[in-house]
């Protein structure tokens, strides 16, 4: 099938970008990416900078790939990542338009590659339990009501790819931190530390640039995990029982 | 310990993060739902007949408001602030999302959400300035064509009988309808309560009640449009 | 050169804790006066640079992806062995090191997998405790399902994405220690060269994939827990950047490869369906435990599968091994399936495929248990050949997905660089030549959290270590390399695409070096590759410049380190006239057609030496003695 593509180009995060079109011809049983390939291995044969864009597992659990296919992030499978995307979904003439994730927290490197390390430095502010390696109980020890660990193995399941963001249209993270918080919060290990790691992990999020939920749910329907929006209700219920009547370690022992 | 120090600086304060603005805006939403319902209830005696003695009962409805004094200047108060609240807050978490998205999409699809909740930020501005004519056609009288203090079944005959500001009333109240629709279960997910088994009642709860509150209003200038009301 | 193991002697069971014992350790106030390299933040990576940060090491941690999350330990499905006997079925550390070393055909080394199943407990109390979602009964206890090489319960999982989940937990605690400053995070930066000076492992030239700046990082010691090498043959379940470089171009600075030809393929995978195909996928083994592998009973049937009746279909691993049936090792089921393939019975439109059938299943548990215990996986299936496979049995193929090989190191983790180290999969520790199903995930964590912590710190206590400056001859010698290889990739300018190469290199490793092999193909891939080798040399066509995100360019470097790769894995198959696990000679078999293992003139690790460009490869041998586990012809019947 022929296909026309019009692909954001953009040489380097400083550059000016634009998009370009480009007609390539594709199989029904190749995935998005392997279209692409054949694209850049037709780019690079006739002398042309290949389009970049992230990839890696190709299975739709590494979370590297992710753009916009018609304004759609990931296109238009639900629950699909453009990696497991197959191009039966589409039709002869086509014409796709494939765009960079576009979010202030979210730069481009280079045409349909984003620098999403904004992601890691909200984990990096609370997404984690504190266990130091060797000190841990046997695991049966903390029993965890299978209905609980479903929920938090629900939550768990985000890849990071950053679809929640660049579906929003106030580029919020809220799905992405609302997922980290609620499946920590979601297990008996995650309890010491809720209320911090909510004041922390939102406060990285806004620190970060990303903009505020409107509960819109656009994150839910692109989300190639189906993650729900109530894991933002989750975050925001600790988020606010965590700033408004929670007293942190030194204000506890200050109080007198 | 180091770690703490870095914890602490992270550390967003209810007022100045955006979690914070949305459950202000989701407490003052609530308080002005409770408003508009009342609002409402009162505004429908307009369809009641004369009393015995020869008065209107929504005019004696709107005496005893007044009477009540400080009290109603109280309310009003409340609600003033709870609007300046509302509006501060949503002009603040609209500044931050122009900034988080700068650049935006040549061209963008809808994959889910409804329309309601995408034109919050359109909706609200919109009933802003319904409610300040609102004040000054029915409250002061200032826009109003043959305004009587306290003759409020007078004022909203009259008033209606214009068909453009009837029409302004139901173009605002569609609006509302989609302000409220979205706002009602949209300001239970920001105070954090969400339940698989709840929500889609309340979702639907919010299209009764956004139908209601449309519905009722509307009939107010429509039937005084169709002659119904004179 | 002699390889020595530094295996502990004694009993078996307390050979671990004596060596810990004898270990020499670091003084908690020294320990932050040490810096340590880890280049790759997968299981093995990134549990040892977090723990090695918690013990107050400073810790330089590099990944190619754009964030430490993203390594390919997430792809892992199926789970993770541990011996709980939690199920109360018989299981103990001595059962799953037992399992290991048959299911591994004796071709390990036995002190190296007794520690394996002994920590293989810690590991799974370690990930509860940081919140790793593991699937549970409804009383809160640990759920547990069966693998294939083993006749007990012992695999943990969460969902199909048990190693996502692990490296979550992992990754988390990465997270934890670089947000507190303890570990500085390098994404998106390639290592491309092993800085050596004095004989000792000293640092590593990496490349800034975003702006193609090459730089010099030291340390006093360095980890490589870089991942296998299965991209050897394009075609593989390995992530698209999977890569060998890192691991090759240490084997180049003087670290000896081991066992390079063996290779795992995996059974259960979708099979291929056309040449534009840029990976496979892997469909868990843990589907095994309820799916039922056939093919029809007449060569060539056109029927589609449900019109096939239970008396023309072929149940040949129920047939062939009652006792095991659809859970044999994935050595036996892979090389199962390509002979019925070869027989003509194979399915699809390439008749190159078998079908994995849930009908029983769904009919015996219910769809609905089905789906819970498999539901993403047939999802995954579905979207990827658009067939549902609640309804029509899914069609799969064998494909590779592990490399039991990697670079040899001893009991310590230590390769034959001292101060450097070598972890998970990039390793070759611990599986001989077949790794049973759920066992790298608990490899790549022992090493990272229970064993490299300790053995680093043995090093660094027993070593001194001159200061060394980046002006050094051998950072800088190292560093020239890089930008002069840098350079030529780029001036070549011919008229084949990378991509076009590493297609051609892994069809032919996978042609002669793949699933079965004999010394005529062996010889005539070893004719072959430097052939191809050359041709890249002089006719690759690599896009853009070097100071940019060049994904044409990293492609490259990496396909020049396999076509190197792929020529020292013949070598090795050619060299080991025995078929062992992963490596079945067509010439050594039994007359059922098992892997006729030659224990007299093979039991040995198979490490070879890098002696220059177009130079063959020295051989040494590391003899392997089982004392516990004596060798037997492996049975699953």
């Amino acid at each position: 099938m022929q296909l026309t593509l019009h692909i954001w180009r953009q040489k380097s995060a400083g550059a000016r970008g634009k998009m370009a079109t480009y007609q390539v011809d594709a199989n029904e049983h190749m995935s998005f990416l392997e279209m692409l390939d054949v694209l850049n291995e037709q780019l690079i044969s006739s002398g042309q900078d290949p389009v970049a864009f992230d990839h890696d597992c190709r299975e739709g659990i590494c979370g590297s790939c992710g753009f916009m296919i018609n304004g759609i992030a990931h296109g238009p499978q639900r629950g699909t990542t453009v990696c497991q995307l197959h191009m039966r979904h589409f039709k002869a003439g086509d014409e796709l338009w494939l765009e960079p994730w576009r979010a202030s927290a979210f730069p481009v490197v280079k045409d349909l590659v984003v620098n999403r390390s904004a992601f890691d430095r909200i984990i990096q502010a609370g997404g984690f339990i504190t266990a130091p390696t060797g000190n841990a109980v046997d695991g049966n020890t903390i029993p965890v009501a299978k209905k609980y660990a479903d929920r938090s193995m629900d939550a768990a399941a985000c890849i990071g790819c950053g679809a929640c963001v660049a579906a929003c249209p106030n580029a919020s993270a809220s799905l992405f931190t609302g997922a980290k918080i609620s499946h920590l919060g979601l297990l008996p290990q995650g309890q010491p530390e809720r209320m911090e790691r909510a004041l922390n992990m939102v406060g990285q999020t806004q620190e970060e640039g990303f903009g505020n939920c409107g509960n819109i749910g656009e994150c839910e329907a692109v989300c190639p995990k189906s993650i729900r929006l109530e894991v933002i209700a989750g975050m925001n219920l600790d988020y606010l029982k965590a700033s408004v009547v929670w007293r942190p370690a030194g204000e506890e022992s200050g109080a007198g | 310990m180091a770690t703490t120090t870095v914890s602490l600086q992270r550390t967003a304060r209810f007022y100045d993060s955006t979690i914070g603005k949305k459950a202000v805006m989701a407490i003052t939403g609530l308080m002005l739902f409770g408003f508009v319902l009342i609002h409402l209830l009162g505004n429908l005696q307009l369809f009641l007949p004369l009393d015995a003695s020869g008065r209107y009962p929504i005019d004696i409805y709107a005496e005893k408001l007044q009477h009540l004094g400080g009290l109603l200047w109280i309310a009003r108060g409340i609600l003033l602030g709870a609007v300046i609240l509302h509006i501060w807050s949503s002009i603040s978490l609209a500044r931050t999302q122009m900034k988080a998205r700068p650049t935006g999409y040549s061209k963008k699809d809808n994959a889910h959400s409804s329309y309601a909740s995408r034109t919050m930020w359109i909706s609200g501005p919109i009933i802003a300035c319904f409610l300040i004519y609102h004040l000054l056609h029915f409250t002061g009288g200032q826009v109003h064509p043959d305004f009587q203090p306290g003759n409020v079944y007078h004022n909203v005959v009259r008033g209606f009988q214009q068909w453009p500001a009837a029409l302004f009333y139901i173009v605002g109240m569609l609006l509302l309808g989609g302000h409220l629709e979205h706002g009602f279960w949209s300001l239970f997910q920001s105070l954090g309560v969400s339940h698989p088994r709840y929500t889609p009642i309340l979702k639907m709860g919010a299209k009764a009640f956004a139908t209601l509150i449309v519905v009722g209003n509307i009939s107010m200038p429509v039937s005084v449009l169709l002659g119904i009301v004179k | 050169m002699h390889l020595d193991s530094k295996s502990p002697s004694g009993p078996i069971e307390k050979r671990w804790d004596d060596s810990k014992f004898s270990n020499k350790l670091v003084n908690p106030a020294n320990k932050r006066k040490y810096s340590v390299i880890v280049v790759g933040t997968g299981l093995a990576g990134g549990s040892a640079a977090a723990t090695l940060a918690e013990l107050g090491y400073n810790v330089k941690c590099f990944c190619f992806q754009d964030s430490p999350r993203r390594a390919h330990s997430i792809a892992a499905q199926g789970g993770i062995n541990a011996a709980k006997n939690y199920q109360n079925d018989g299981d103990s550390i001595y059962r799953l090191f037992y399992d290991t070393v048959k299911g591994g055909d004796f071709r390990a080394r036995e002190s190296n997998v007794y520690r394996l199943a002994q920590i293989s407990v810690s590991i799974i109390d370690q990930c509860v405790a940081q919140g790793v979602p593991f699937a549970r009964e409804y009383g809160g206890t640990l759920a547990n399902r069966s693998f294939g090489g083993a006749q007990v319960s012992r695999t943990f999982y969460a969902r199909g994405q048990t190693g996502q989940q692990l490296l979550i937990g992992a990754y988390s605690a990465l997270s934890r220690q670089i947000g507190a400053g303890r570990v500085e995070m390098f994404p998106r930066t390639e290592m491309l060269d092993l800085i050596v000076i004095d004989g000792k492992a000293r640092g590593i030239v990496t490349r800034n994939l975003t702006s193609g700046r090459t730089e010099i990082h030291l340390a006093d010691a360095v980890v490589l827990g870089t991942g296998g090498y299965g991209n050897v043959f394009y075609l593989s379940t390995n992530a698209k950047g999977s890569n060998a470089t890192a691991i090759w171009r240490a084997h180049k600075r003087g670290a000896l490869f081991a066992n390079p030809c063996f290779t795992q393929i995996h059974p259960t995978c979708i099979p291929v369906s056309g040449d534009y195909q840029s990976k496979l996928t892997l469909m868990s083994e843990s589907l095994r435990n309820d799916g039922r592998i056939w093919v029809p009973l007449k060569p060539g049937e056109k029927r589609s599968p449900n019109d096939i009746p239970e008396s023309e279909r072929d149940y040949y691993l129920e047939r062939r091994y009652p006792s095991f049936g659809n859970l044999v090792p994935r050595d036996v089921a892979s090389r199962n399936a390509k002979n019925c393939c070869d027989e003509g019975r194979g399915i699809g439109e390439t008749g190159l495929g078998v079908y994995l059938d849930f009908a029983d299943a769904i009919k015996r548990l219910g769809k609905n248990l089905v789906r819970e215990r498999y539901g993403n996986l047939f999802e995954m299936y579905e979207r990827i050949t658009g067939e549902d496979p609640y309804t029509v049995p899914m069609r799969i193929y064998p494909a590779i997905h592990y490399t039991m090989g990697g670079l040899w190191v001893d009991y310590q983790l230590q390769s034959t660089i001292p101060g450097l180290f070598v972890i998970g999969e990039a390793n070759f520790s611990d599986h001989g030549a077949n790794r049973l199903g759920a066992s790298a995930l608990m490899q790549g964590l022992a090493d990272g959290y229970f064993i490299l912590p300790y053995t680093l710190g043995n090093y660094l206590a027993n070593t001194k270590l001159e200061n060394v400056a980046a002006d050094h001859p051998a950072a800088k010698q190292a560093l020239d390399g890089v930008d002069v290889l840098t350079k030529k990739l780029l001036s070549v300018n011919g008229k084949r695409t990378v991509d076009s190469f590493h297609r051609e290199l892994g069809k032919i490793i996978w042609d002669y070096c793949g699933m079965a092999r004999t010394a005529e193909g062996l010889r005539t891939a070893l004719k072959r590759l430097p052939e191809l080798r050359q041709e890249f040399w002089t006719n690759v066509k690599v896009a853009g410049e070097n100071e940019e995100l060049n994904q044409s360019l990293e492609k490259a470097g990496r396909v020049a380190d396999f076509l190197e790769l792929g020529e020292l894995m013949c070598h090795d198959a050619l060299d080991r006239n025995e078929s062992c696990g992963g490596h079945f000679r067509e010439e050594y078999q039994t007359s059922e057609g098992e892997a006729l293992r030659d224990d007299a003139n093979f039991s040995y690790v198979a490490a070879w030496e890098w002696k220059g460009e177009g130079v063959a490869q020295a051989l040494w041998k590391e003899p392997l003695d089982f004392e516990y586990v004596h060798p037997s012809q492996r049975s699953y019947k």
